[in-house]
């Protein structure tokens, strides 16, 4: 049995609940919610459901708004972003499995920005690993994670999700 | 007075290949093996473990002068000629003005004695500014110094033309060297038509482009008893057709310029247009023919056919390039590979390069008998250089070589029994 | 000692990466599905709301067309524009400039102006090459056709355009039809075609419209039309292109059309479900029929959107093979 702040379903119980509350506190009228490929998507996904969210959710893979595509070339196996409507004055709650350096989240933004002007961005991440390169700062965490530096941490899914402590090896954005 | 010791003598003409001391007095040669009675050195070349034979001939060497200065000039071509132990320059018509006139082939050949550092035989226009229609006046340009007749690759379209010019050469036994070029087959084709060609999307010459007007020039030097020679073939096919018509007691020569020998169309994969040349680098198959008809006897002269050019003129994509290499100074080393490699004796090789070009021109050349002129060429066929833009005295540059490593140096080159080069 | 240039020491850096991309001459299949599957990805997202993405954000491109054509120079406008560069084009008739001399002092004052990539279209056949061995280091090249020799992103444009039409490459027998002796688009796509292994492929054409040896870069030589395009799955038209022939090859147009253009009934001969492709112009009644090139087994406008999408992976693969060569040198 995984120690607790490593159990997926018991954390998403409580973010389910944080999301609830910072719905309902910023009233935010519906929302949008976008899971960033691929970890992000199974994340929102439950959460949509949790919070029975009727307007569906979208998708956005960010390969093509990455800051290191120079160095790390295309992902040939990029698939198109899908979001089910225009972003314009839409409060959006953005969801991710893990931010570390903010990269991807600044990405994402970007991305969501030339969608269109939404009216506020909420963002909501399983795992906050530290190590910021960016002031990115979620509204809603599921578990604050110290990895030593030869350690990464992964979302496998999308059923059963559960986080796998593993060593590094290759980049990473996150 | 100059005293040769100890190097070995390799004189083809006279049959001569030992070791032995050659002397030299009032630019004739006065002794071999033992000096004449009165002779006093005032010179020594010491030649242990060199080649001494007589100064190399070639039967074809652009030297850009008049009208192409820019690429390379007299003066810097014979010294180049000089330090590759070429005593005796044949230069082609093609200057600008052409060499229809006696004042430019006294030009040249005033320029030439200028630098004094090799002889320049230039060919005379056989039609006036090469353009196919009027006789040059050949009678005038032989005595102002020109040693045969040719109209170059710019094909005679009529053929009654070319035998008249034939039909007056022949009159006066004057020698026409023909480069064998139908240029509505050649049209804007800038490499040997093949595999090569189509994969690189560059017109191709075919073969018949050389072929067919070596068909009809031997028709026609037959039918005007001609003097005849040709000059730098590029297709099997051609010395095939000229080793014939020489069975059947035809007086007509062939020579081929080194790199045909070496190389191919292959070779310019890639867009390399240092192997654009013309007549163009032909298939393997051809190229291994002309090095069997060499073997064989049918290829009467080797030449370098030296074509000098800025770089701007090899800097360019392919076809907007101009054909040519540099080749004066990398003659030798390459003639020494084929002896190397079994295709021919050195003493064939030197006789290639001397009596045998001078029997084709009816000159007094290519051979050091006692009373010759002493154009000595003195070399170390096993000294390595490296070919590079420094090393090459030519003003072109545009050499295959450059970066490698050749062997085969000239150390001495004497020209009327003057030094015009000694290696540093 | 002498060696023959290699396409792969232009084309790739030391990590195997795309830098130019000059032929498809020589290149290996990864590079050729890496192009296929990126152009893939680029072509959902055209038809998305949002087309453009920022990767080639602060890069200049030059539309360098030694040769007119707006077609061409405008689709890869089109493709930069996607990508987020800056584009410049410059149409230089190579008449009013001597040739090589003007190239190299051409290229050196664009290198001035610190472009990142050059397209280049020339009519010289190797001037891709030239150029992409003469600029500074860092420069992309992208050949947009170089005299009859490659014309790379057209190839690969047609490349995807079978791959989805047909999903695979195996098996198929593709047919090539018309003047391929000046056809630098036929060249690329039989390299191409070599590579991805399809089964078989045809050239079509009279003898004076075949190059020499042509059978050496690996096709069969058909010169009567309808038993060229028997069961074949794709069927290759060229444009009769009158501006590069010197001479008269052909007796005239509409005996050309009799022979050797394609019509409803020759298409019957092919595979019921085959593809006919046109580089594009097409000259209607010349070498292809109005119903056929408008008919439901034409692709020839699925090629146009297909080529931006190519041009966008091909631009974007080189400008990250030029930036990984660069680090890689240090």
């Amino acid at each position: 049995m995984p120690p607790s702040n490593h159990n997926v379903d018991f954390l998403l119980v409580q973010m389910t609940e944080s999301l609830r509350k910072l719905i309902q506190d910023k009233n935010l009228e519906n929302p949008l919610f976008i899971g960033i490929r691929t970890g992000g998507i199974w994340i929102a996904d439950k959460l949509h459901k949790n919070l029975a969210i009727e307007a569906p959710m979208g998708t956005l893979d960010i390969s093509f708004y990455r800051d290191d595509f120079t160095r790390v070339g295309l992902d040939p196996k990029v698939q198109p972003s899908n979001l089910p409507s225009s972003t314009q004055d839409r409060h959006i709650i953005l969801i991710d499995d893990v931010v570390k350096t903010g990269r991807t989240i600044r990405a994402a933004l970007n991305e969501l920005f030339d969608y269109g002007r939404p009216a506020s961005v909420s963002l909501v991440a399983l795992l906050d690993l530290g190590c910021r390169e960016l002031p990115i700062s979620a509204d809603i965490v599921g578990s604050c994670i110290n990895l030593n530096s030869e350690q990464q941490i992964k979302l496998i899914g999308p059923e059963p999700l559960a986080l796998e402590i593993s060593q590094r090896q290759g980049s990473e954005l996150t | 007075m100059i005293k040769i010791t100890n190097g070995r003598l390799i004189d083809p003409i006279n049959d001569l290949d030992t070791v032995t001391d050659v002397y030299i007095a009032n630019s004739k040669i006065v002794g071999i093996g033992k000096p004449p009675k009165g002779f006093q050195a005032t010179a020594e070349i010491e030649a242990s473990h060199k080649i001494v034979c007589p100064g190399f001939i070639d039967l074809s060497t652009h030297l850009r002068e008049p009208g192409f200065t820019q690429k390379a000039t007299i003066a810097s071509e014979t010294m180049a000629a000089a330090s590759a132990g070429i005593t005796t320059l044949v230069c082609p018509p093609t200057t600008k003005p052409v060499i229809d006139s006696t004042a430019v082939a006294e030009l040249i050949q005033d320029r030439a004695k200028a630098s004094a550092k090799a002889r320049v035989l230039p060919v005379g226009a056989l039609t006036v500014g090469l353009k196919g229609e009027q006789l040059a006046p050949m009678a005038a340009l032989t005595h102002s110094g020109c040693i045969a007749f040719s109209n170059a690759r710019v094909t005679i379209e009529n053929s009654q033309t070319l035998l008249r010019c034939l039909e007056y050469a022949a009159t006066h036994d004057f020698l026409v060297i023909f480069n064998p070029q139908d240029n509505s087959l050649v049209a804007n084709g800038v490499i040997h038509e093949g595999i090569t060609s189509s994969d690189m999307g560059l017109i191709g010459i075919p073969e018949s482009a050389e072929t067919i007007e070596v068909a009809r020039c031997l028709i026609l030097i037959e039918q005007s008893g001609v003097r005849a020679h040709f000059g730098q073939l590029s297709c099997k096919r051609s010395i095939d057709m000229i080793s014939e018509a020489r069975h059947k007691g035809l007086n007509v020569s062939a020579d081929v310029a080194i790199h045909h020998l070496f190389f191919t169309d292959q070779n310019a994969t890639g867009f390399n247009s240092i192997f654009h040349l013309q007549p163009p680098l032909r298939s393997d198959l051809d190229r291994k023919g002309l090095l069997n008809a060499l073997k064989k006897g049918d290829i009467q002269a080797v030449c370098s056919d030296h074509q000098p050019h800025e770089d701007a003129a090899k800097h360019a994509p392919f076809a907007a390039t101009e054909p040519g290499v540099s080749g004066l100074e990398t003659l030798l080393p390459l003639g020494l590979q084929l002896v190397e490699q079994g295709f021919i004796s050195l003493s064939v090789l030197i006789a290639k390069l001397t009596c045998d070009p001078a029997a084709i021109l009816k000159i007094e050349a290519g051979s050091l008998a006692v009373g010759a002129t002493a154009d000595v060429t003195i070399f170390d066929p096993n000294k390595a250089w490296l070919v590079s833009e420094s090393s090459l005295l030519s003003a072109g540059k545009n050499s295959i070589f450059i970066g490698s490593e050749l062997k085969g140096k000239v150390s001495h080159t004497l020209l009327g029994g003057e030094v015009v080069f000694e290696s540093p | 000692m002498i060696q023959s240039i290699d396409h792969n020491s232009s084309q790739l850096n030391n990590n195997g990466q795309l830098k130019h991309f000059l032929t498809t001459q020589d290149l290996p299949l990864n590079i050729l599905n890496e192009i296929l599957d990126t152009a893939n990805s680029f072509l959902d997202m055209s038809s998305q709301q949002v087309k453009k993405v920022p990767l080639l954000r602060g890069k200049t491109v030059v539309n360098l067309f030694f040769e007119p054509s707006t077609r061409t120079s405008s689709t890869f406008e089109l493709a930069a524009k996607r990508l987020s560069a800056d584009i410049l084009n410059l149409n230089i008739s190579s008449s009013s400039t001597s040739k090589g001399e003007s190239l190299k002092d051409t290229l050196m004052t664009l290198e001035a102006m610190h472009a990142d990539m050059f397209v280049v279209r020339h009519p010289d056949s190797g001037a891709a090459h030239f150029i992409a061995n003469h600029v500074t280091p860092n420069i992309a090249v992208i050949n947009a056709g170089d005299g009859c020799h490659a014309h790379p992103t057209q190839a690969m444009l047609d490349m995807l355009t079978i791959k989805r039409c047909k999903g695979k490459f195996e098996g198929l027998i593709v047919a090539i039809v018309g003047d391929i002796l000046h056809s630098r688009v036929a060249r690329s796509q039989i390299h191409a075609l070599n590579c991805l292994g399809v089964a078989e492929i045809r050239v079509i054409a009279p003898k004076t419209l075949l190059p020499k040896n042509i059978e050496a870069m690996g096709v069969k030589i058909f010169t009567n039309f309808e038993q060229g395009i028997k069961n074949c799955d794709v069927v290759g038209m060229l444009r009769l292109q009158k501006e590069r022939m010197n001479s008269a090859l052909l007796p005239s147009e509409s005996e050309f059309f009799k022979l050797y253009g394609l019509n409803s009934e020759k298409l019957k001969l092919a595979k019921p479900d085959a593809i006919v492709m046109h580089p594009g112009p097409i000259n209607r009644g010349v070498e292809i029929e109005s119903a056929v090139a408008d008919g439901p087994q034409s692709t020839i406008l699925q090629q146009v959107t297909n080529g931006i999408a190519v041009r966008m992976a091909v631009m974007s693969m080189a400008i990250t093979g030029q930036l990984n060569h660069s680090i890689s040198k240090r």
